[in-house]
């Protein structure tokens, strides 16, 4: 069980209505679905990754965030869930409205460019940046809009998006992961 | 088709008032199970066979003696498991299994209906086949599921009753019928019209128009194939011979096939029942029923939907019944969908495609599960 899904899990409030975007394999769904509320539905793009959905017995929808998010009605989710793939998207900025629209709160996680073995890496060796939750080289990421836990901060701040922090930590130099409770 | 005395058959005394505007009373059902009902008559699957299908999903068919039109799906162990559901399948009426169709004496005249049965559509073959559920005593069905047509008739049917079923699996289908799915319909009725055995819809069994009807299913059979699957199954491939011959026999596999597939089809099934089944698609619109909002047809029903596409499928693209989806979600409803990659076209459906079965039996095994828990 990885850490992140223990935190993002026990944001969660009981038998809330839940949508995971971009919810890959199903696991943090399956952890949701088995401790904290059932009503809980995936969208995901990856063909791969539905049928892996659908073997855990889990609610899913094939389908593209950034084009599929404006199906669903206003507030029509206690929570949206977008853990760590707000970076690979075209135009992350449309994704956080849609989040927003979609959800009451919206639970962001990105993995922290900020991070000080991330930056380490990019003083003394000069390339970028390999780490566990970066993986990938250069020119093969999925990665498209890198950002730091400062800027996502001052990202919302900037467009009014209010940052429910309780019981986050979000130390730039020192976190792996930014997790977010945000909403309008 | 001598046999048909022996199929179950359901007699509906009830009038029906058909959208033709005519009243049918007194008129027979066929149909078939599959798998036992349990005790709380909580385990009941409605199956809804499409065009050419009939009440035989599953096992050997008794008429044509060949295996049932779902036999991969439907059966002990399999995706729609009759050790665990009691699965219903009904003949259309329309059809020719019998269940009420243009074949039928009429008894006035004492001649079969031929083109003086009403015009029927969708929504009155999901009303007649409600009628199972009063029959069995089922108060709710656990799913109703089918694939094109039969997927037609599962969206018509959670709209016309809402509560009556737990989940819904629409397949391969689409909530209105597109331009091209009424060209292509029309090419068949055309086919069969234009054999001078139709006379009118007033022919003998024994002088049937078997040729429109081979070559309307001939001409259907390629929209149910995607052309990557003719070119990998046949290509350019020769019929029994080493080159061509320079005539118009059947020198490529493909034709031969297609020729096969018309011959057989004629020997069991009904030129007028053709006319009728796909006319009743053809006048399929569930969304211009609600006004243009599709999202209406589904506003008073909780039942959980999983929708399935297929990625080589033209008939009924992904994109139609992606529009299913997204007239559930703009209501909130509880909705699961999938694009099953497979190069086996329309057809995918009915055949061995594992992710597609484990689709179905995976969501059909996890809401039943999850039904119980809710009751416990």
């Amino acid at each position: 069980m990885k850490k992140e899904f223990n935190i993002i899990a026990n944001l969660i409030k009981e038998n809330s209505k839940v949508l995971d975007v971009g919810c890959g394999d199903g696991e943090l769904m399956k952890y949701i679905t088995e401790n904290i509320t059932s009503d809980i539905r995936g969208l995901e793009i990856s063909k791969s990754n539905v049928q892996k959905c659908i073997e855990k017995g889990l609610t899913v929808i094939e389908g593209d965030a950034e084009k599929d998010l404006k199906q669903f009605p206003l507030s029509s989710f206690d929570y949206v869930i977008l853990s760590q793939t707000l970076q690979a998207f075209l135009d992350p900025e449309n994704v956080i409205n849609e989040l927003l629209r979609v959800g009451k709160k919206a639970i962001v996680t990105i993995p922290n460019f900020g991070y000080w073995k991330v930056r380490i890496h990019l003083l003394f060796q000069g390339t970028m940046p390999i780490t566990k939750n970066l993986p990938n080289e250069w020119y093969n990421t999925p990665n498209l809009h890198m950002c730091t836990i400062k800027d996502f901060v001052n990202y919302c701040n900037k467009k009014n998006i209010k940052i429910n922090s309780t019981n986050l930590n979000y130390n730039n130099l020192f976190s792996q992961l930014g997790i977010f409770v945000i909403e309008k | 088709m001598n046999n048909l005395n022996k199929v179950k058959k359901l007699i509906i005394n009830k009038p029906l008032k058909l959208d033709c505007g005519k009243t049918i009373s007194n008129f027979p059902l066929a149909y078939e199970t599959y798998g036992e009902l349990n005790e709380k008559k909580d385990n009941a699957i409605l199956a809804f066979h499409a065009l050419t299908g009939d009440q035989f999903a599953s096992g050997i068919n008794p008429i044509t003696n060949k295996e049932g039109w779902w036999s991969y799906a439907v059966g002990p162990n399999k995706a729609i498991d009759t050790k665990k559901y009691f699965v219903i399948c009904a003949n259309v009426i329309g059809g020719c299994m019998g269940s009420y169709g243009p074949s039928n004496i009429n008894k006035k005249t004492n001649k079969s209906f031929g083109t003086e049965f009403p015009v029927i559509t969708i929504n009155d073959m999901v009303n007649a086949q409600y009628h199972l559920l009063e029959f069995f005593k089922i108060e709710k069905l656990f799913s109703v599921v089918g694939g094109s047509m039969g997927g037609m008739q599962v969206l018509q049917f959670v709209s016309n009753f809402p509560d009556k079923s737990f989940t819904a699996i629409p397949i391969a289908c689409t909530a209105s019928h597109s331009a091209q799915n009424i060209a292509l319909n029309e090419l068949g009725r055309q086919s069969i019209m234009a054999d001078h055995n139709w006379s009118n819809g007033f022919y003998q069994e024994n002088k049937s128009p078997n040729k429109g009807l081979a070559v309307a299913r001939m001409a259907a059979h390629i929209t149910y194939l995607s052309k990557k699957g003719l070119q990998e199954k046949f290509g350019r491939k020769l019929q029994e011979r080493d080159d061509l011959k320079f005539g118009f026999d059947a020198d490529f596999q493909i034709e031969s096939y297609l020729r096969y597939q018309g011959s057989v089809f004629v020997d069991r099934f009904d030129a007028n029942s053709y006319l009728y089944i796909t006319r009743a698609m053809d006048y399929f619109d569930l969304t211009k029923q609600f006004n243009g909002n599709l999202s209406k047809a589904f506003e008073k029903s909780n039942t959980k939907f999983f929708i399935i596409s297929f990625t080589s499928d033209w008939l009924y693209p992904t994109s139609e019944n992606r529009e299913i989806v997204i007239a559930l979600n703009s209501l909130g409803k509880d909705v699961g969908f999938a694009e099953i990659t497979s190069d086996k076209g329309h057809d995918s459906f009915l055949l061995d495609v594992p992710d597609f079965l484990n689709t179905v039996k995976n969501f059909l095994n996890t809401s039943y599960k999850k039904i119980n828990e809710k009751r416990i």
